[in-house]
């Protein structure tokens, strides 16, 4: 919605996997079981880690090491080991193996109830007898609405916090736990600008132009009720859609993936306007919902796939195959975003404030001095 | 918007049968009552004991009549069933934490039964003397 | 594995268009895997999009997706197909009025938890400059449990008091007020007695236990009811052997 008003995305191609998710579900498995001493597996039974400057593979958990790297490190890792062959088939995808057992049962209920509740429902594994399987998934977007420290946009009185904002606390690779600022203090300082805000300004009729913006959004909700046998549904396009996005703009991207996806998504969002609306009532209407949720989505991917695209280097979750360096004389800036209608957006770019922490060079386990 | 929540209603009797934890529930209640009633007997019989020799002699005759044994069977019963569901509670309503340590439920609960096993033994001790 | 065909029984109402509520029945190909939200998703996928619910994490964690399956108040993603036979019936959460199909009205409980001061109070207020509220492992353990509820109104829809009288304060938030009253950076407890230790609040209790056995999280409102039971009737003594003391 800020995209389409007029504020930019920022930074969106930067995206987070998490590396231990549950295949299907995608439930989280808490980086804590990793750093509890929990390891990862390929099918041969071999910390594939160590093989991508991450090791020494010591038998308990080191800081920035092995299994506590990063976590866009390790879900490259695993990407590496797919093209290989040395993940282990299932139905729903390959996996890795979170090996847990070394732990023993007293320290699993008392340090990771959690995890074994988890990985006991979600796929029937107990992980004090046997390892849980994991696949990274998509988890973060740094990315998102243009904010300042403030939590204001460029557009005055709208502001914004959570995952949905890109206040730029967490780079091109957020660090666990983060979700936590980005609403505390972030949540806080836009509830107080608003407050600010609203106390300042009269209360007024709403002019004209806004008015007619209200009216505008309502007649294409009714246009949606009004449609019929248009042919396209929200779960074909949006299956679509994340295939899409998982092969052009995954953990690993090209030029050539890039502009595939992007063909693809220009082709789902024409095929979007054909949707058609099933429910018809004004009560609880999630069909509703779901359309406009996935009119949103469209216009985010593209924004992913573009800034993506244009961002020609490796830096943080963007990983590009065909620019492996990082490019700091170029692309230690930020990218911006701008909805075009019907159009692929404009990016811009703006320089990075560094304040504290220097960008220097990312070296994990054995290579850390 | 043409919001219009639908309410449904609930009996107010028979709902005890909706499911077996409502059930184990009211048996519970129920249970008070056989509670009730046998504590009323004793004070009863405390005041036929008052009465003298053959007033209480007749009521010893009367509780070593079949329905009285019959009753007094089906008092315990429930007695039991009432206590044994309100001690099993107990830890509940009562959680003892020392330190950072939570007491276990079951000392709490074992206590209770030990407490009582003493106080029925006593009492049985204390009768024996009597006679 | 081939998927089993489970018959979705599931209790449908739309305003616009029904008087009351009424049963559709649906036929799922289910994989053995599946929680009873994923055959909802396959519905509104597949078969039907009119098909209202609510959801969000599908990890017991959000809370959303109560409702009633097999007349069992459950989170329908905590609820497994492998543990269910071939014939479901799904109803939205009982005691609430219904919103639009499984979807139902929680004003009444949002306003409820409200009414209880879910909400740290202490001593003295401190500047951000003077930081946080110290407490120790011991102190939070006091309270722990009760900090877990995940405001699923399962317990609301378990309680035959609520069900019978709707001005209960019920469950989770008579549970939540219990948190905050054993919190030792709060002295709030003053504050929330009106509204929790009324005959509306802990003494509507019966203690009928089914709030706890619901429970996804093992909060057991149940036990917190009765230990502020306890300390309310504490409170009562008190008053009458020190009357006009400060509690």
């Amino acid at each position: 919605m800020a995209f389409r008003a007029g504020v930019p995305l920022k930074d969106m191609e930067f995206v987070q996997y998490h590396p231990t998710g549950l295949p299907g579900t995608g439930i989280l498995i808490t980086e804590g079981s990793r750093g509890e001493g929990g390891v990862l597996l390929n099918k041969d039974g071999y910390r594939y880690l160590q093989d991508y400057d991450l090791g020494p593979p010591d038998p308990w958990p080191r800081k920035n090491a092995m299994e506590l790297g990063p976590r866009d490190r390790l879900s490259q890792a695993f990407w590496h080991e797919q093209k290989k062959g040395r993940t282990i088939k299932t139905l729903h995808g390959d996996v890795v193996h979170l090996d847990l057992r070394a732990l023993g049962e007293k320290k699993i209920n008392e340090r990771l109830p959690m995890v074994r509740d988890l990985a006991k429902s979600y796929v029937g594994v107990d992980p004090v007898y046997a390892p849980i399987p994991v696949r990274p998934v998509v988890h973060y977007t740094m990315g998102g609405i243009d904010s300042n420290i403030d939590a204001a946009t460029s557009i005055e009185g709208l502001f914004t916090a959570g995952e949905c904002a890109c206040v730029s606390i967490n780079g091109a690779n957020r660090l666990g736990s983060n979700s936590l600022t980005e609403l505390l203090v972030f949540g806080a300082r836009a509830g107080q600008g608003a407050a600010r805000i609203a106390a300042g300004s009269h209360k007024t009729n709403p002019g004209s132009a806004i008015q007619k913006q209200a009216e505008a959004a309502e007649g294409r909700i009714k246009k949606l009720f009004g449609a019929n046998g248009g042919g396209e549904t929200v779960s074909g396009l949006r299956d679509e859609m994340n295939t899409t996005m998982e092969e052009g703009a995954g953990i690993y991207r090209t030029d050539a993936s890039l502009r595939q996806s992007c063909e693809k998504m220009n082709d789902i969002g024409k095929r979007f306007a054909n949707i058609e609306l099933k429910d018809k009532s004004n009560v609880y209407n999630t069909d509703l919902l779901h359309v406009l949720e996935l009119g949103a989505m469209i216009d985010v991917a593209r924004a992913i796939i573009v800034s993506a695209l244009q961002r020609k280097e490796s830096r943080g979750s963007h990983q590009r195959l065909d620019f492996i360096k990082r490019d700091d004389k170029t692309y230690l800036r930020h990218s911006l975003a701008h909805y075009v209608p019907g159009q692929d957006p404009d990016i811009t770019y703006r320089d990075v404030v560094i304040t504290r922490s220097k960008p220097g060079t990312r070296v994990y386990g054995g290579g850390q001095k | 918007m043409s919001r219009r929540p639908y309410f449904r209603t609930v009996s107010r009797y028979g709902w005890w049968f909706a499911h077996p934890r409502y059930l184990r529930y009211m048996a519970r209640e129920l249970s008070s009552a056989f509670v009730g009633a046998y504590g009323g007997l004793v004070m009863f019989a405390l005041w036929r004991l008052w009465q003298g020799e053959a007033e209480w002699n007749a009521l010893v005759g009367f509780l070593q009549s079949p329905p009285s044994i019959g009753f007094h069977l089906v008092a315990l019963a429930f007695a039991l069933y009432h206590t044994i569901t309100w001690f099993n509670v107990t830890p509940k309503a009562m959680p003892v934490q020392i330190g950072d340590r939570q007491f276990p439920g079951g000392i709490i609960v074992g206590t209770h039964y030990f407490v009582w096993a003493v106080v029925s033994l006593a009492l049985f001790i204390l009768a024996g003397a009597g006679t | 594995m081939t998927p089993r065909r489970i018959e979705f029984e599931i209790l449908r109402y739309d305003p616009d268009k029904m008087q009351k509520p009424e049963f559709q029945t649906y036929l799922v190909p289910c994989e053995e895997d599946w929680v009873v939200l994923d055959a909802l998703n396959y519905i509104k996928d597949e078969l039907d999009r009119t098909l209202s619910y609510r959801w969000s994490c599908h990890m017991a964690v959000c809370g959303s997706c109560s409702m009633m399956i097999n007349g069992e108040p459950t989170l329908s993603c905590k609820s497994f197909v492998r543990d269910l036979p071939n014939q479901v019936c799904i109803e939205p959460l009982n005691n609430f009025p219904i919103e639009r199909d499984l979807v139902v009205v929680l004003d009444d409980f949002l306003g409820k938890l409200n009414s209880v001061k879910p909400y740290l109070i202490p001593r003295e207020k401190k500047s951000l400059e003077e930081g946080v509220y110290l407490q120790s492992p011991a102190q939070l353990k006091k309270f722990k449990q009760f900090t877990l509820c995940i405001n699923c109104t399962l317990c609301y829809a378990a309680c035959p008091q609520y069900a019978h009288d709707e001005n209960f304060v019920g469950p989770a938030a008579l549970a939540l007020a219990h948190r905050y009253n054993l919190d030792s950076r709060d002295v709030g407890r003053t504050a929330r007695q009106d509204v929790v230790a009324s005959n509306l609040g802990i003494w509507e209790c019966s203690f009928v236990g089914a709030c706890s056995e619901v429970c996804p999280h093992g909060v057991d409102p149940a036990g917190a009811i009765q230990q502020a039971k306890i300390a309310s009737t504490g409170d009562y003594f008190m008053d009458l052997i020190l009357p006009g003391r400060k509690s």
